[in-house]
């Protein structure tokens, strides 16, 4: 039971996210991957919380935990617009951030 | 002991999967179903490493209320099936590729890398190692700063949730639908506005 | 007060002069009428006064301390090396200030009237007053870089006055020819000072002539290269062969600029350096005999050109060119007293030559061509009688002031002897031409059947010509830049007659102050100024003297009866002279080709580079390769950088864990 093992299941996880970032076009699938790849990170942390004995990497996650409540819920709310102004949901259309 | 490795190789597959399932389904619902089953097998995870307040809260606000929100959402929107674009050619070969790069370098950092801590079942714990009590302890004395920050943050969120879901007459009132750069029922996309930059 | 004070007073009242003035005419109007003329000519009397004040002084000294030098302040001090701001009044500064100071004050006084009405009266007068004050400079200076300072303002003023009707393209044209020759005069005066300085280790007069004994031998090279210098740039600034090419020129400027600057004026500036610098010539003697030669070959050249040209203006410019010939060879045989007294009268009757050339342009109403003035005499009996007292003086009338003068010049060469008898001879010949041009222009403006523009005058009736530049004929308007539509002549101005007639009073009998045997004002009073110099004792006996003198008289009156016999008595005969010797003709009137001789060596060669410069290098490679490139390169790099905004946030995406991957690998082998 080494803290190795999970520390390489966050890696895994983390990896699993980022792909899924770069290869999905519906934006709450990337909503969606974006979480994994925040989950993956408090798995680390509360790894490394019990690696040291400390509880800062517990409170760390908390803390994520919030951010990525706060994050789901703006995101949404910024799909939703979209959806009720009739725009596309694909990310490759919200190109408008170019120069 | 032997039981805690079973149960951390079934978390940690269920883990997996779960994520797999996340990037690989076609349909948005399944894939927030797959996310659903892997926040479970996290929170499993985090019982094992003795966080039972995360744990606890891993399933209560993330897979309780942030799915329930997502569920909705999925539900409202639809989400139809995705086409195989072709286009996606670059991004679809390299995106997993460079992660797939990413992930190797992260594993070769914890196997190969010569922390000894690593190498053992963490430091002894106290007796109340993980509950409320403690994280609350720590919220309120050491971690107080980032604890009343999250909150404002919670408050901006809320805040910008609900301008966001305003119906248009509202915003009209208070002057913010430009900012909002939507006008009323247009079929068609926004017409783009190209910055060229001139030598 | 001290005689430098004095000095500084001379200084300061033209340079107040020009501020005043180019001040004024920021007031809305400027100053009214004819105010800036009369400011100028008051600073130009208080130069003169202040000049007076310094001769007082100076005379109260005792003879072998006539040399006072005060500095305002250092420009650099090193080790024992000094260079300061500082001013000499010795005998031949002050002559130069009396000089200088007096003919510009009348000049000054003629202007007033003769520019009114031209829009550009303010700058006029301020830029005359700076050249006044630059001239000052130069004659004041007490080293060589307060010298080449003067130097530089002079020919500056030169330009902006030759120019001065600067919407006319000759003149323009004409500045900057002048300015150009100027620069070679001054590149040539500067690398003298610099060789100077490098072997005495001083730059001021009084080092650099004391140490000069010591560290040069006779005829040393680098003294011999100094000297040849100075001379470049004395005939630069006093029109010599062959960098005289500007001066006739120069003649598009105002006449009382013509009268001022280049007869009585800048052009002496050259003969000036050359006595100042006396002490080195007469260690380097080979210099000083390249300095006589040109001297000699410039009085015959502007003599012979003077007899075809027929332009008025341009007429006297060859003169100027010629009689400064004289003057040179006077202070290159060492016969310095000699050359400045021609220097004064020359001055005298040279400006009022002009003055009097000025007043029957403007009879005729802007026309400067000899061939089509004529009877004049009636209608101008003032300025009939100013300019034949000037030309009196030019042709070595008897008893004239130029009589005295050229004579005098020409019997020190005499007296040197040796093969300084050849130039002799070509100064007595060159007199005879100089009588004979003279009266030349007399007998045809004023003899002869009037001309309609002089029966007009008769009439009281001043005649008027469409606006046309008068070397080309091309029309012109009369607002700024261009002449004034009026025109003023010396018997309706009183200013104008006030200038003339002291002038004319000088050019007759100024010459009584240096009569051999009976009066010797001038040389006495030079004399402390060049006590040092080792030819002093050449004097040519008096008896010598007025042998020359008698032979100078008698080639005078046979110049002037040949001119009278050929444009009074027989009429025409010129003109048949001309057609008989066409190629003669031809090369006179086109001043021995020497405009077309220095555009071919030098104008078109750097004409050709220029265009191949701006064609080839200026286009192709600078503009092309280095500035295109430049920007090219720019252009390459921000369109790439471009391409990366795509707008597509997976691409943005992947950019970002690209970057951390990289990241990540650099960690990873830093701490391997």
């Amino acid at each position: 039971m080494n803290i190795t093992w999970f520390l390489v299941l966050s890696a895994f996880l983390f990896v699993i996210g980022a792909a899924g970032v770069l290869t999905r076009r519906n934006p709450l699938v990337v909503l969606l991957c974006l979480e994994l790849m925040l989950n993956a990170g408090n798995l680390a942390l509360v790894a490394f919380s019990r690696m040291h004995g400390g509880q800062a990497g517990q409170v760390f996650a908390l803390i994520v935990m919030v951010i990525a409540a706060c994050e789901v819920v703006i995101g949404l709310g910024i799909i939703v617009a979209m959806y009720r102004n009739r725009l596309p949901i694909d990310i490759d259309e919200m190109s408008e951030l170019r120069g | 002991m032997w039981f805690e490795q079973v149960l951390f190789f079934v978390a940690g597959i269920g883990a997996l999967a779960g994520a797999l399932g996340v990037v690989v389904v076609r349909n948005p619902f399944y894939s927030v179903l797959a996310l659903v089953v892997h926040l479970l097998a996290l929170a499993v995870l985090f019982l094992l490493l003795h966080a039972e307040f995360i744990a606890a809260a891993q399933v209560v606000v993330y897979a309780g209320a942030v799915m329930v929100l997502y569920i909705f959402v999925v539900a409202y929107i639809g989400g139809a099936d995705e086409p195989l674009r072709p286009d996606g050619g670059m991004l679809h070969s390299f995106g997993p590729l460079f992660a797939g790069a990413i992930g190797v370098e992260l594993c070769i950092a914890f196997i190969a890398s010569g922390l000894d801590a690593l190498d053992t079942r963490g430091a002894d714990l106290g007796a109340g190692f993980g509950s409320p009590a403690e994280i609350g302890q720590l919220l309120l004395t050491r971690f107080l700063v980032p604890f009343e920050a999250a909150s404002y943050l919670l408050l901006v969120a809320a805040v910008g949730a609900v301008v966001l879901a305003r119906r248009r007459r509202g915003l009209e009132d208070i002057g913010a639908l430009e900012e909002v750069g939507a006008p009323p029922d247009r079929r068609e996309p926004p017409s783009e506005t190209t910055l060229e930059v001139r030598v | 007060m001290s005689g430098t004070s004095y000095g500084w007073l001379v200084l300061a009242f033209p340079l107040a002069g020009t501020l005043v003035i180019a001040f004024g005419w920021l007031r809305p109007g400027g100053l009214p009428g004819r105010l800036p003329g009369w400011i100028a000519s008051g600073a130009i009397l208080g130069a003169f006064l202040s000049s007076i004040g310094a001769l007082i002084e100076l005379q109260d000294q005792p003879e072998d301390a006539r040399s006072l030098v005060d500095s305002a302040w250092t420009y650099a001090s090193t080790g024992d090396f000094k260079v300061d701001l500082s001013i000499l009044v010795d005998p031949l500064s002050v002559f130069m200030c009396l000089v200088v100071s007096g003919v510009s004050f009348l000049i000054h006084v003629y202007s007033v009237a003769y520019m009114d009405g031209d829009r550009g009266y303010h700058r006029y007068f301020a830029y005359l007053n700076f050249f006044v004050f630059s001239m000052l400079l130069l004659v004041l200076a007490a080293n060589f870089v307060v010298l080449i300072v003067g130097w530089a303002f002079v020919g500056a003023a030169s330009y902006l006055l030759i120019s001065f009707w600067y919407r006319r393209e000759t003149a323009t044209r004409a500045g900057i020819k002048a300015f150009v020759i100027n620069v070679i005069g001054d590149v040539g005066l500067v690398v003298a000072a610099f060789l100077l300085l490098d072997k005495t280790g001083a730059l001021d007069y009084a080092g650099v002539f004391a140490q000069a004994d010591q560290v040069f031998t006779h005829n040393d090279g680098t003294l011999v290269a100094a000297c040849l210098l100075i001379l470049v740039g004395a005939f630069a600034k006093s029109a010599q062969l062959p960098l005289h090419t500007w001066l006739p020129d120069a003649m598009e400027g105002p006449t009382p600029v013509s009268a001022l600057i280049h007869a009585a004026t800048m052009v002496t500036a050259g003969v000036y350096l050359i006595a100042r610098t006396h002490p080195l010539f007469e260690l380097a003697p080979a210099a000083a005999d390249v300095g006589a030669i040109v001297g000699t070959a410039t009085l015959v050249f502007g003599a012979t050109v003077a007899l075809a040209v027929t332009d008025l203006k341009r007429t006297i410019a060859y003169s100027t060119i010629s009689q400064i010939g004289y003057m040179v060879l006077g202070v290159s045989v060492f016969a310095y007293g000699a050359g400045l007294f021609h220097l004064m009268t020359h001055a005298f009757f040279k400006a009022l030559l002009f003055m009097g050339a000025g007043s029957v342009i403007s009879a005729m109403g802007g026309i400067q061509d000899m061939d089509r003035m004529g009877g004049l005499r009636k209608a101008m009996p003032f300025t009939f009688a100013a300019f034949t007292a000037g030309a009196l003086a030019l042709a070595a009338f008897p008893f004239t002031s130029g009589f005295f003068s050229k004579d005098e010049i020409l019997a020190f060469t005499v007296e040197r002897g040796g093969w300084y008898l050849v130039l002799a001879i070509a100064g007595y010949a060159g007199a005879l031409l100089t009588a004979f041009y003279a009266f030349r222009m007399v007998f045809r403006v004023f003899y002869g059947n009037p001309v309609a523009e002089a029966r007009e005058l008769e009439q009281g009736h001043l005649a008027h010509h469409a606006p046309a530049n008068p070397a080309t004929g091309e029309p012109e308007d009369t607002d700024v830049g261009f002449p004034a539509e009026e025109h003023h002549i010396a018997e309706r101005e009183r200013p104008m007659r006030a200038a003339m007639g002291p002038l004319a009073v000088l050019a007759l009998l100024a010459g009584l102050v240096q009569v051999p045997g009976v009066s010797d004002v001038i040389e006495k009073f030079l004399e402390p100024s060049f006590a040092d110099s080792h030819f002093h004792d050449t004097a040519p006996s008096d008896g010598s003297e007025w042998i020359g003198l008698v032979v100078g008289g008698l080639i005078s009156l046979v110049g002037i009866g040949a001119a009278y016999h050929a444009y009074v008595r027989r009429r025409g005969v010129t003109l048949e002279l001309r057609d008989r010797f066409p190629r003669v003709h031809a090369f006179l009137v086109n001043k021995w080709y020497f405009d077309e001789l220095f555009e071919a060596l030098f104008v078109r060669p750097v004409a050709t580079a220029g265009g191949f410069g701006r064609a080839v290098i200026e286009t192709r490679f600078v503009q092309g390769f280095i500035v295109g490139g430049a920007t090219g390169v720019v252009r390459v790099g921000s369109s790439f950088a471009r391409s990366i905004q795509t707008g597509y946030l997976r691409g943005y995406a992947l950019l970002l864990l690209l970057g951390v991957a990289l990241l990540a690998l650099y960690f990873l082998l830093a701490s391997s």
